[in-house]
């Protein structure tokens, strides 16, 4: 039925825009331009800014094909060809960012990516709205809380001297760190980001919860569904392309790994544990001065990254969802 | 126990809130009984599936509520107190009396405010200038080619290096400027806003415009007052992200007396610099971990403060954007 409608729907846009056609081909394009001027000039600042704070900084990637030295600028420093990529490669350290990143985010796709999905099956199965709509304003918060507090406050909690070690102390395991233990590090990092996004996450698929058509559920209570069939069932079907959809940007973000998160604890914990492709581009770039090789760095993780979700999209159209683009 | 309840407060206006406005609908149903919320085709829940419900929930609340209510207790703790407790059961004001002596702290808060309340401002005229700018694609010759520039900044951004030497070549290094502009108009906001204004029935603007009204008068008379969820939503997004910011000042400004709140509590809580610097000299020195939880407090206020007024926007605003985009 919604593919009948999208076909619908489809077949009135091509009208839509033949007429458009038509019509252009009376008016000349000067004057449409200049009968909405005001709309150019709402546009501008916008597009000025998209210019200089996003596209300027693209092109800023030559730099990565540069022996780069601040000093002499874009325009002096002199031309490497592929120098900086050949020294990636053989760079230990460039290997344990880009091993350490791919752990983090299988990590997060395996248990921070489904965690919003269960908690807004358990909370859409409340029966009772006020307990639904406290519980929601509850687990939204810490998404409007920043990493260094979030980390300031967890450091607190887990940390030598909070009430978890205290614990600990008092079943007689002294010296308990969560916060500094480079063996679970990955994990904590996965906690963090479940609890901070957990809640809003849960937006999303509350709206496409709602938007599944209560006759299925009555229909499957008819025939007998308990609960838990009529969520496997009738919920989760409904769920699937909001999943797809939010898997394939996920996906596209899968070498950017809380990027300040990790940055933040890299200090308490360790390179070994916490260094990922970001912050290696800022501690070799910027701290270090090595600027070719980590623009280069930089750029090469853009470049897959843009090819992921392109790549993710297409796999997800081919299996029948709507994707992004 | 009295100490319990003053760490409450500050969490209070949302539970409050919360509380508030559910409150009439309890008796009510009180008196229908609970069963109300349940349509008639759905099974009567068994007690033991309740039961492990409510004990999950209470769990993810609990999780989520601790950590603030302890670095609140913890901010309030006096010399004397006993710490190692899950919360500490003494109170006094010593440490918010020692920071806002000092004037590390208080700097560091009006700088944090003043990014917040231009950014956010800036932000949001831009915002809506372009997305109205952009509404009509099929009218305005070449938008939509500026529309998709835009939306590819969503997908490859250009990374650390070129980013920061733009801000080096533009001369905005060690000035506020470069926390409020690069962040400046989201690619994500202006689709949800962009979004928002075309769910308007075109009918509105069309009468608007055969009128005689101009894009500016109907941007500001008809479109504006009628997007106010979205402009809340977007708003709050846009302050948030200016309040939390903390690795464009750490990239771009290197004068500790122009640095952010968020940069003062990486320096002082985790990583631990010694705090004599940010307290005042001539008052009594309070525990140095009720100073550390006192500004952490003092960060998180602001959020605490505005979320339950645009909490109820959410779902409204976010969604009519983001769900078609």
């Amino acid at each position: 039925m919604t593919q009948l409608q999208t076909r619908s729907a489809r077949s009135a846009a091509r009208d839509r825009r033949r007429e458009d056609a038509a019509r252009r081909h009376r008016t000349p394009l000067g004057t449409r331009m200049r009968r909405e001027w005001r709309m150019y000039a709402l546009i501008l600042p916008g597009l000025l800014f998209f210019l200089l704070f996003a596209y300027v900084p693209i092109l800023g990637n030559v730099v990565a094909f540069q022996a780069f030295s601040p000093f002499l600028g874009i325009e002096g420093s002199p031309w490497v060809g592929f120098d900086n990529f050949v020294r990636i490669v053989s760079d230990p350290e460039v290997v344990r960012a880009v091993v350490n990143t791919i752990q983090i985010a299988v990590l997060q796709i395996v248990f921070s990516f489904p965690a919003p999905i269960l908690l807004a099956l358990l909370l859409n199965s409340l029966l009772s709205s006020r307990v639904k709509r406290v519980v929601q304003s509850i687990v939204y918060l810490p998404h409007f809380i920043s990493w260094v507090i979030v980390i300031s406050i967890w450091q607190q909690i887990l940390g030598g001297a909070g009430p978890v070690a205290g614990l600990f102390e008092s079943l007689g395991v002294d010296g308990v760190n969560i916060m500094s233990n480079p063996d679970t590090f990955k994990l904590l990092v996965t906690s963090q980001v479940i609890w901070k996004d957990i809640g809003w996450g849960t937006i999303i698929f509350f709206a496409a919860i709602a938007a599944i058509p209560q006759e299925l559920y009555e229909a499957a209570a008819v025939d007998g569904a308990k609960p838990w069939r009529q969520t496997w069932h009738v919920t989760l079907p409904g769920l699937v392309p909001v999943i797809s959809l939010l898997l394939v940007l996920t996906v596209g973000n899968v070498l950017t790994v809380g990027f300040e998160q990790l940055l933040l604890q890299q200090p308490i914990v360790g390179a070994d544990a916490a260094q990922v492709i970001d912050t290696f581009v800022y501690f070799r770039g910027v701290v270090g001065g090595d600027w070719g090789i980590s623009a280069a760095a930089g750029l090469i993780k853009g470049v897959i990254g843009t090819l992921l979700v392109l790549g993710a999209n297409r796999l997800a159209k081919r299996m029948g969802t709507e994707g992004v683009l | 126990m009295t100490t319990m309840t003053a760490p409450e407060t500050p969490t209070s206006p949302m539970a409050s809130e919360a509380a508030g406005s559910a409150r009439p609908p309890r008796t009510k149903r009180r008196r229908r009984g609970p069963a109300s919320d349940r349509p008639a085709w759905m099974g009567r829940p068994s007690v033991p599936v309740q039961a492990l419900k409510a004990l999950v929930i209470g769990f993810i609340v609990l999780v989520m509520l601790y950590p603030f209510v302890y670095i609140i207790a913890m901010s309030f703790a006096s010399k004397d107190a006993q710490t190692s407790g899950f919360l500490p059961t003494s109170f006094s004001l010593d440490a918010y009396q020692a920071i806002l002596a000092g004037d590390i702290v208080t700097r560091s808060l009006l700088i944090s405010a003043f990014v917040t309340i231009v950014g956010t401002a800036l932000s949001l005229t831009c915002t809506v200038m372009l997305a109205y700018g952009l509404s009509r694609t099929r009218q305005v010759p070449g938008s939509r080619a500026i529309l998709l520039l835009v939306v590819f900044t969503m997908f490859f951004g250009a990374g650390i290096i070129p980013n920061y030497l733009l801000m080096k070549n533009l001369g905005l290094l060690n000035t506020l400027w470069s926390l409020i502009l690069p962040g400046l108009i989201s690619a994500f906001n202006m689709v949800v806003v962009r979004n928002f204004f075309m769910s308007i029935p075109a009918s509105l603007i069309e009468s608007a415009r055969i009128d005689g009204a101009s894009d500016f008068r109907i941007l500001w008379k008809i479109v504006l007052p009628l997007s106010r969820p979205v402009l809340a939503v977007v708003g709050l997004f846009a302050a948030v992200g200016y309040w939390n910011s903390y690795f464009s000042a750490l990239l771009y400004i290197n004068d500790s007396s122009l640095w952010p709140v968020q940069v003062v509590l990486n320096q002082y809580v985790i990583q631990g610099s010694v705090l004599t610097d940010i307290i005042g000299s001539d008052v009594p020195t309070p525990p140095s971990q009720s100073v550390q939880m006192a500004v952490v407090v003092l960060a998180t206020l602001p959020i605490l403060i505005v979320y339950p007024f645009i909490q109820r926007h959410f779902t409204k605003g976010m969604l009519t954007g983001a769900i078609k985009g």
